[in-house]
């Protein structure tokens, strides 16, 4: 029996294992999608079935779940003699999304680290790279219908053997991606932080010897799971219910409906999502991995001082909705899983969540990561590019404050660029970058609000695509508040404003110079009954432009 | 020249004083802040050692003012004026939240929108005018501002850094008709692209200006009026002085004055004792700062935060603070998992030591437990507690349920918080490609003593150094700071885009700016200091790498080299493959001011050698030992003490745990080596 201080000791240990990789990757790597947006995250996991041992507080959240399911699937294809046994300073290389992934764009890199000859468990680490190919620059497809429209897929192989990096391998990964150049400095600070991983575990064995270690991690899964058993507790037993919308899949101008029933069980909650949409055509699909990590994710939200191992979700029982479009199997394609729909059941996870909690969680928020790419061709350069724009939106209100204005995706961590980064990189000029006014729902605390920006293309011509979400429907509100503000798209090209024809995905867009693209993000739901609001606060915010007068009176009253 | 010199540090909780009279002798005071108006705290200490202002040649100063101002939002009422399309770049920042998990917790910008205006203005990314300034645009905007009684503007365009004509067009407009001179321009206080980092960084300075200006002045009425006839050095964030007159016009520059003030004591510490690496460790009542001096250099970032959406991007010290201190509860969470903080019972209700109502152990109790600290030599208790009290609330909350004894799970308590704090340091050094073994622990602060041997030997870090007056390192950092200035240009180029006179002159203008600056009181320094930095990185990067430039004539495969070099030694990564980009051009001037000789801090006729005053009983790994105190200021150097020991002095307790030993060495620092 190992007594609470070692496991407290060896819990921190591995976290911070963890961190300095996650510090490790960012600092080093190359594309601003991991520099400086974070879009990544490490952890340790364990030798025969993948399991979650430790995951670094700085990393993604999306990537809480996947990476288990990614490091399952090695160790059966090794099991299976379908992949080469791992050996000491090997790096195995997959982003198949049916293994374990998200979209194409995240790549995770897997090493198995051993003592003594045996292995003892897996690092590994996601990185999303800006591009791997496919029909659209940055890989976020709006019309895609299977998956190799979307990019580069790579079953695990051995980019590094035995420490070496196989520049085969490497030559056909840069063969197959925009932008190739620069990918080594990623490839090289994706692997580093996994060494940086294998130096510091390495000492954490010298220090507490492999016996110690071994029952540590199974005490420290054995607590997670009791911590999170005491948080289902007080939840009221019951079932509740909620669901949410994908405006459309992108090629089916329909929108995908996530139905979610949440029943309490004793101390383990059990999320059924199995009436949900079938799969559909266009990229709006969900691999299981990713459906079950926004499952967590979202938990991981309302209780956020549960450490994340495998015992923390062991008590969280999602039913696998297969036949859904939450369920994707090859050829489906899913470049809007891990961006757009993992944000819709994470929704659906607070909505329901929140009618058994209402103290402690809120209203929907923006839920879209906002993604609007530009291709082109700069004459003043001579020059291709492609910019991406991410934004966020207003986050609910809660039960002691209104939302959060422009926070990030529910999925991500990712700062978006300056608007100065982005004047001096792409033949772009920004005419606004401001508030959507009057985006916040309604309630006794508002939501947050979203962003409003204008970006006019001054050279060349270019194609524009978008993928975003809460077009056709506000997020919602809890408790009597009103729904935030839907996301809107308009093209303003030749004198002709336009609409996309799915609301908030599109792609391909003609722009000549002179042309401007306009969006506005959704707003967050309102929490509880406006009529609640105290006035001055109203009158406060229409004072500050928030809100005209009329649209505080009708939301107000 | 003899003169009597003195630093004033006016801390969270004490304002402390170091003086230096014209003998050499060093007096010290240490006395409560006055929240109200810290000037009268300022007067007590300079009574309180003795003096008087009349008798004073000099003060060095370092104040909160700012820092409190900014977290508790007693700030001057700032009004925008700013590029049509973009009044709400402030509010809106880059798209974050303030913790990875949890959708709650909100912003409030330092400027709300109803003062926010727009002007028809535009400049683009390589400082063309897209839009003229609409002269009278900015007219109206400065009447409608100080109609609505903004006492603060802040003049903020696109791109400014590029081009700042427009800015100072509106600047020159504003300045004409605003009553006072808080008018900060975006581009002056730092000339950096990053709308939002540049502008919030201009937002906290005029929310700042006028509280510090109406401080400072009120300081010098008071000083003046008792006799003091010398303007005062105030501490800037940097870790150099300026001239008082001065300082209001970049005010946030002392938002982070104090943690920087105790890392340049720190530095100042370490060149008297032949050393030149050290991770300073300044734990205190609810949170720990960490920084990092290598070569004798304290580390610097221009990327600190000081709260939540409060980027101040300006070259400060590069202090990190862990929420972490004396106050930090302990207990198990609902797994049963041993837990220290980040709850903190701060300094009200406090530990329960304190007898201030506290009833949740912490930290400070889990010391007094183990005999670690004397409860008659606490300085902030209100009321005597049993220590019967404490062991009941251990039993209670952790020694019960986990079947241990109340020490062993005070032990754990420390143990654990060590181990969170060795995270931290990691986190400083480690990331920046040094090992933490290479590096003494500084251990200050009135907690930092009490658990150094223990966390040094935690991380791995062979030696401990407590400098002779821990408890006032901050007033030592402002006695010992030097005047400094620094100026950044943003470039923003590929480096074989760029001539190697561009470099030079940009360096030598930022030289000649600085200088005049530092300068202004000449009568201070001794001699110019001048350093060179270019801030670089391979192009599609965002991350930036200092990097040291020994002239302002570098030629560019210089430059390349020593990138290159630098770049290796954080990452291990060489990239022959990628260009290289110089964003920045920055360069510091340092006024270097008369050392102080340290070993003046003790006394030396109190230093008789009878220093062995006691013995008590102290736990360490797992059992009670019979520990020797001994008085710190009655030791001589060359002095060695064994652990386990406990060495006591007015300002701090340090404790030599077992396989550990002290040495007094010729200035008087205690230089512990501990055994792994």
């Amino acid at each position: 029996m190992i007594d609470a201080l070692t496991l407290a000791v060896i819990q921190a240990g591995l976290q911070q294992v963890c961190n300095e990789m996650d510090i490790t990757f960012s600092r080093a790597a190359f594309s601003p999608v991991i520099a400086e947006a974070d879009d990544r995250s490490d952890g340790i996991y364990a030798a025969e079935d993948g399991a979650l041992i430790a995951q670094g507080e700085l990393g993604l959240p999306v990537f809480v779940g996947t990476m288990a399911h990614s490091a399952a699937h090695l160790v059966r294809l090794i099991g299976e003699g379908a992949v080469a046994a791992p050996e000491p300073g090997d790096i195995y290389i997959v982003n198949d999304p049916y293994l374990g992934g998200t979209h194409l764009m995240d790549v995770r890199f897997c090493r198995p680290f051993f003592v003594d000859g045996t292995l003892f468990c897996w690092l590994q680490n996601t990185g999303h790279w800006p591009d791997i190919g496919g029909m659209v620059p940055g890989g976020f497809s709006a019309h895609a219908t299977e998956v190799e429209q979307e990019g580069l897929r790579l079953p695990p192989v051995k980019l590094f053997k035995r420490g070496v990096l196989d520049r085969e391998i490497l030559s056909i990964i840069q063969s197959n991606i925009r932008v190739a150049d620069q990918r080594i400095g990623d490839i090289k600070a994706q692997a580093a932080a996994l060494l940086v991983g294998e130096q510091r575990l390495g000492e954490m064995v010298a220090r507490h010897g492999l016996a110690t270690l071994r029952d540590a991690i199974a005490g420290i899964r054995d607590r997670a799971a009791e911590r999170m058993r005491a948080e289902i507790r007080r939840i009221p037993a019951g079932v509740y219910t909620a669901e949410s919308f994908v405006d459309s899949d992108g090629v089916v101008d329909a929108p995908l409906r996530i139905a979610l029933t949440v029943t309490r069980q004793g101390d383990e909650l059990v999320f059924d999502l199995s009436d949900s949409s079938p799969p559909c055509q266009g990229p709006m699909n969900s691999v299981w991995a990713t459906t079950c990590s926004a499952v967590y994710l979202a938990m991981k939200h309302i209780f956020p001082e549960v450490p994340i191992n495998a015992g923390t979700f062991a008590p969280l029982r999602v039913i696998r909705p297969e036949g859904t479009f939450l369920d994707a199997r090859y050829p489906r394609p899913v470049s809007g899983c891990a961006a757009e729909v993992s944000q819709r059941i994470a929704e659906a996870v607070f909505l329901a969540i929140a009618e058994a909690l209402p103290a402690e969680v809120w209203a929907a928020p923006a839920g879209t990561s906002g993604n609007f790419a530009l291709g082109g061709f700069d004459p003043a350069r001579g020059a291709g590019y492609v910019m991406y724009q991410i934004t966020g939106g207003g986050y609910g209100g809660t039960a002691e404050a209104d939302g959060l204005t422009n926070g990030c995706s529910t999925i991500g961590i990712s700062k978006t660029a300056p608007v100065e980064v982005m004047e001096q990189y792409f033949p772009v000029l920004f005419r606004r970058f401001a508030i959507h006014e009057g985006s916040g729902g309604a309630g006794a605390q508002r939501g947050g609000f979203g962003v409003h920006y204008e970006v006019e293309l001054l050279r060349g011509e270019a194609k524009a695509s978008f993928v975003m979400d809460h077009g056709r429907f506000g997020p919602p509100g809890v408790l009597g508040g009103g729904e935030g503000a839907k996301n809107v798209v308009k093209l303003h090209r030749g004198g002709t404003t336009t609409i996309p024809l799915h609301l908030s995905k599109d792609q391909g867009l003609h722009l000549r110079a002179g042309d401007r693209v306009e969006v506005m993000t959704p707003g967050g739901g309102g929490y509880g009954d406006p009529r609640a609001r105290d006035p001055a606060l109203v009158e406060r915010d229409v004072r500050r432009g928030y809100y005209t007068a009329d649209q505080a009176k009708a939301l107000w009253g | 020249m003899a003169r009597v010199t003195a630093g004033i540090d006016v801390g969270g909780t004490f304002t402390d004083l170091l003086l230096q009279d014209a003998s050499g002798r060093v007096r010290l005071a240490k006395v409560p802040t006055t929240t109200a108006n810290q000037a009268d705290g300022v007067l007590a200490a300079i009574a309180a050692a003795g003096s008087t202002p009349a008798a004073l040649d000099l003060i060095i100063h370092g104040t909160t003012a700012t820092t409190n101002a900014v977290l508790e939002r007693k700030l001057a009422k700032v009004g925008l004026i700013t590029t049509a399309g973009f009044r709400d770049v402030l509010e809106l920042g880059r798209r974050t939240r303030p913790h990875p998990y949890g959708l709650k917790g909100g912003f409030e910008p330092l400027v709300p929108r109803e003062w926010r205006r727009e002007v028809a203005e535009r400049m683009d990314a390589r400082g063309g005018v897209v839009t003229p300034l609409d002269e009278e645009a900015v007219a109206r905007a400065v009447r409608a501002l100080l109609a609505e009684g903004v006492e603060a503007l802040v003049v903020h365009f696109l791109h400014a850094y590029a081009n700042p004509a427009h800015e100072r067009r509106a600047g020159e407009i504003a300045r004409a008709l605003w009553p006072n001179a808080y008018v900060t321009l975006g581009h002056e206080l730092l000339s950096e692209f990053r709308e939002y980092e540049r502008g919030t960084t201009a937002a906290v300075n005029a929310a700042v200006q006028p509280v510090l200006d109406r401080y400072i002045t009120r300081l010098q009425d008071q000083l003046a009026a008792q006799g003091h006839r010398r303007d005062l050095l105030v501490m800037n964030g940097n870790g150099g002085t300026v001239a008082a007159r001065l300082v209001a016009k970049d005010a946030a520059k002392t938002v982070m004055s104090g943690p920087a003030s105790g890392v340049m004591a720190a530095a100042a510490t370490l060149a008297q004792s032949g050393l030149a690496n050290a991770i300073t460790y300044d734990m205190g009542g609810t949170s720990t700062d960490v920084a990092l001096i290598a070569g004798g250099v304290p580390e610097v970032s221009a990327e600190l935060s000081i709260a939540y959406g409060l980027p101040i991007h300006l070259p400060m010290v590069d202090v990190r603070t862990v929420g972490a201190g004396g106050g930090s509860i302990a207990g198990l969470d609902a797994a049963g998992m041993i837990r220290v903080g980040p709850e903190s019972a701060g300094s009200l209700p406090g530990p329960i030591g304190f007898g201030r109502g506290g009833t949740r152990p912490t930290i400070t109790d889990a010391n007094l437990v183990l005999g670690r600290l004397d409860p008659a030599r606490l300085l902030a208790v209100a009321a005597p507690v049993p220590l019967q009290h404490l062991r009941d609330a251990f039993a209670e909350s952790l020694a019960t349920p986990l079947g241990i004894t109340v020490e062993a799970a005070a032990e754990a308590v420390l143990r654990l918080a060590n181990v969170h704090m060795t995270g931290a340091i990691r986190m400083v050094s480690l990331s920046r490609g040094h090992d933490p073994r290479d590096f003494c622990l500084f251990a200050f602060g009135g907690a930092g003593p009490l658990h150094a041997v223990a966390l040094a030997r935690e991380i791995g870090i062979p030696m401990v150094l407590v400098p002779a007056r821990p408890g006032l390192t901050n007033a030592l950092g402002c006695l010992v700071a030097d005047l400094r200035q620094d100026a950044v240009n943003t470039l923003n180029r590929g480096l074989d885009d760029i001539a190697a006179e561009e470099i030079t002159e940009t360096l030598t203008a930022q030289r000649d700016r600085a200088t005049a600056l530092v300068l202004a009181d000449a009568a201070e320094v001794e001699r110019v200091e001048v350093q060179h930095v270019a801030e670089m990185q391979f192009r599609g990067q965002t991350h930036l790498i200092r990097v040291a430039l020994p002239r302002a004539d570098m030629a560019r495969a210089e430059i390349q080299a020593a990138f290159e070099a630098a770049y290796f030694a954080r990452f291990q990564v060489h990239l022959p493959e990628i260009r290289a980009v110089l964003v920045n051009l920055a360069t510091t001037v340092i006024g270097r001011r008369r050392q102080l000789d340290l070993s003046a801090l003790l006394d030396p006729a109190a230093r008789d050698g009878q220093a062995l005053v006691g013995e008590r009983d102290l736990y360490a790994e797992g059992a009670w030992h019979r520990a020797a105190v001994w008085q710190r200021e009655r030791l001589v150097e060359g002095a060695r003490i064994a652990g386990p020991a406990i060495i006591q002095q007015a300002d701090a307790t340090t404790v030599l745990e077992p396989r550990s030993e002290a040495v007094v060495d010729a200035i008087g620092n205690l230089r512990i080596t501990v055994q792994p």
